[in-house]
């Protein structure tokens, strides 16, 4: 006002206070042309050995990225703002620098680049297509992470059951060995690297990196205590770096396009390509290459032919492998496909394994079967995961059909949450997260299942048991519920 | 005093029925961990490798540092497994320890630890189905129960009278976009409906080997309603690549 009345006459500028917003540009991910994507031979429908990987452009000036050195190739992968594709997302250039400490030259031991195949979160088939699809650009991804890491060897840790996937790849090695595009002087480049298939045995837990390096090692395998981290005891105690097929299948593509090509997809810190594979509920299950952060809607509706009944059909979404809460509909609508958004939205992006679930659905069978899955493949070394994952699975399996207590509901998750963060791998966790989300977006359906069961079969103790089962000429103590009255959930502020 | 009361009350102690503390019933894990001598199953059937087999040990065993030739306990489990028809034996067991210079033990302690390693007789063929939530979802339980009561009536983790079938259920086999799905011997077999099971199973007791991959007609992972991506010919070598690449 003070303005206005001092310079009376002059048309007021567009000025911009501190109150004012300016809109962002608003952008749309998703659409990702053919010309953009990594890997071209997804659907296997061409050649998968070594004439047509380089027909499609693998190997096409390799020397060059490995003559270019380490330190360029890690900068590179910093800048193209990768990050781990198997479910932390931890940035993969960083990761690969840990390598490359202050003095390493000095340590004689041998170096290795490990690469975790062993796909086995339920949702998850992108590394199959890739390694027996594109095998070569999983070889290739090898030397040159090992190049940037400085290791001697890689070993590939498959999982047993890919059987056809396992002789694609070691035919893919064979040929590179033949082709002198890795061996003693790889590509000519006097670098000597080799490659190795290690074939698993069926172990979920093997997924967990210090698992899998034990499992190599030949053991049980059961996670190491961190740290020692595996960059400095490793495999075989040396220097060792874990990382997913994915992670490692697109880094000579970034190398040779630029990492400000691959950094030009999808969001800040949520940056470039990524295979989605949507399982469940939709009319066209497939697996595809889209850009980071598309809406999760259109990445359904786009690729997939939508949900079987129409979106309106829908229930709920798990976004990215079983280790991560389920999304309610209305989320569902919301998020983007990527780390950032659906961290907040209180799940993750994991593996990129989207299980899409229409009304159709027992949702708390679905989650009772998670808990079966990882009381079958915990290890058995933490006590909290060995015991907790038995005892979800028996609670999950009780409320299935409703036989339980109300505040077992709690009960159950108070267990989640003593068993998360309390073991040595994130088995532990990924086996409480599954329960909590249930729990946070379908707790009004467990509740009335259990009502139901109660006003069929009468009232349920702790632990299952019917109240009509109970002598009461015994002296049953009054600590398991029979007594209590039925409670309902704390109520919401 | 005490003494007299207590042989006073022990007869009619006695001849009340015991209450037990626990009513429930022993439950016993998925599979039994511990080994028992039998007559198909002794350390005394010998067990050696086939000279191919043997070669192929050595070339397994060179991929790892010598001093740790453990390493190749895994891979040869395995090599050993397929050449006693499916299923490892103490025998084999023990064989893979002497060749890796192991204590038994280490390898029974691996041969317990992972599934893929049947340490009872299994059939012919082996029928693995998939019933994780991905598959469960579009219909797992239907094959199950298809592929057990085809084959006679059995039981997940049973075998057919003639030997030629085992079925288990087994958890995720990472082929969820193409679910439901089943596992034979080494082949995946997808995109399942009743019929095509059966089919599967028919083909599997004549001795013949149907196509594996999805049975619905798509050729692998694609939208079998037409593709959504790489429509176009995949870009060669060099294209769109920086200058200094190309």
């Amino acid at each position: 006002m003070l303005s206005l009345t001092l310079t009376p006459g002059i048309p007021r500028p567009a000025r911009r206070t501190f109150a004012t917003v300016q809109d962002p540009p608003v952008r749309r991910y998703g659409g990702l042309k053919d010309q953009d994507r990594i890997f071209t031979n997804v659907y296997s429908r061409h050649d998968h050995g070594i004439k047509g990987a380089m027909a499609r452009g693998d190997w096409h000036r390799t020397k060059d990225i490995l003559l270019k050195g380490d330190s360029w190739i890690i900068q590179t992968m910093k800048d193209s703002g990768l990050r781990g594709r198997g479910g932390a997302g931890f940035p993969s250039g960083l990761k690969w620098s840990f390598m490359n400490k202050p003095g390493w030259e000095n340590d004689k031991r041998p170096r290795y680049l490990v690469v975790n195949a062993d796909e086995g979160e339920p949702g998850t088939c992108k590394d199959r297509e890739i390694l027996r699809g594109d095998p070569h650009k999983l070889v290739e991804g090898c030397l040159v992470a090992g190049r940037a890491m400085n290791a001697t060897a890689a070993y590939i840790y498959i999982r047993g059951e890919f059987f056809q996937e396992a002789a694609h790849l070691q035919q893919a090695i064979t040929e590179a060995y033949k082709s002198g595009f890795i061996g003693p002087n790889a590509c000519g480049s006097g670098y000597a690297f080799d490659v190795y298939v290690h074939r698993g045995a069926g172990a979920y837990i093997c997924g967990e990196e210090t698992a899998l390096i034990e499992s190599i090692e030949g053991k049980q395998g059961k996670p190491r205590l961190k740290p020692p981290f595996p960059a400095d005891v490793g495999l075989f105690g040396c220097p060792t770096t874990v990382a997913n097929v994915e992670t490692v299948a697109v880094a000579p593509t970034i190398c040779r396009r630029g990492s400000s090509w691959f950094a030009g997809f999808g969001r800040e810190r949520n940056q470039g390509t990524k295979l989605f594979c949507i399982s469940g509920h939709v009319n066209n299950p497939c697996v595809v290459e889209e850009e980071m952060s598309i809406p999760l809607q259109e990445l359904i509706e786009k690729h997939c032919g939508g949900v079987v009944g129409g979106w309106d059909n829908l229930l709920g979404i798990i976004p990215g492998g079983s280790s991560v809460p389920v999304l309610p509909k209305p989320t569902c609508e919301q998020v983007l496909m990527d780390y950032d958004s659906l961290k907040d939205a209180q799940s993750g992006l994991g593996t990129g394994a989207v299980i899409v679930m229409d009304k159709s659905t027992d949702i708390v069978a679905a989650i009772a079967r998670f808990s079966q899955f990882y009381k079958h493949e915990s290890c058995g070394q933490c006590t909290p995961c060995r015991e907790g994952t038995t005892w979800m699975m028996n609670m999950m399996n009780r409320f299935v059909e409703g036989r339980g207590h109300q505040r077992e509901i709690d009960m159950l998750l108070e267990l989640t949450k003593q068993v998360e963060g309390r073991t040595i791998c994130a088995l532990g966790d990924a086996a409480a997260w599954p329960i909590q989300g249930l729990m946070r977006h379908f707790r009004p359906e467990v509740e009335k299942r259990i009502a139901d069961y109660r006003a069929r079969e009468g009232g349920v103790l702790f632990g299952g048991r019917l109240a009509r089962d109970v002598d009461p000429t015994l002296a049953i103590p009054d600590n398991l519920g029979g007594s209590l009255p039925e409670v309902g959930a704390p109520a919401q502020p | 005093m005490f003494a007299a009361r207590l042989a006073r009350r022990l007869p009619s102690h006695l001849s009340r029925p015991t209450r037990q503390l626990s009513t429930s019933l022993p439950r016993r894990s998925d599979a039994l961990f511990v080994h028992r001598d039998t007559t198909y199953n002794n350390p005394k059937i010998p067990f050696e490798f086939t000279p191919e087999n043997l070669k192929r040990a050595q070339e397994i065993i060179s991929h790892y540092p010598p001093q740790y030739k453990k390493a190749a306990v895994i891979p040869l489990l395995d090599l050993g497994q397929r050449q006693n028809k499916g299923w490892t034996s103490i025998s084999v067991m023990n064989y893979v320890a002497k060749m890796l210079e192991l204590a038994p033990m280490r390898v029974y302690e691996v041969a317990t630890f992972y599934t893929m390693f049947n340490r009872e007789p299994i059939g012919e063929n082996f029928v693995q189905v998939c019933t994780t939530t991905p598959c469960m979802l579009r219909g797992s339980t239907e094959i199950l129960d298809t592929v057990c009561g085809h084959l006679g009536g059995l039981k997940a983790g049973e075998t057919t009278k003639d030997g030629k079938f085992t079925v288990i259920e087994v958890e995720c086999q990472g082929a969820c976009s193409n679910a439901p799905m089943m596992v034979v011997n080494d082949d995946f077999y997808e995109d399942l409906t009743s019929e095509t099971t059966k089919k599967i199973l028919d083909a599997f007791s004549k001795g013949e080997k149907p196509k594996p991959g999805p049975q619905s007609g798509r050729h692998t992972i694609e939208n079998s309603a037409g593709l959504t991506a790489l429509t176009s010919k995949p870009y060669g070598p060099g294209e769109h690549c920086q200058p200094e690449f190309s």
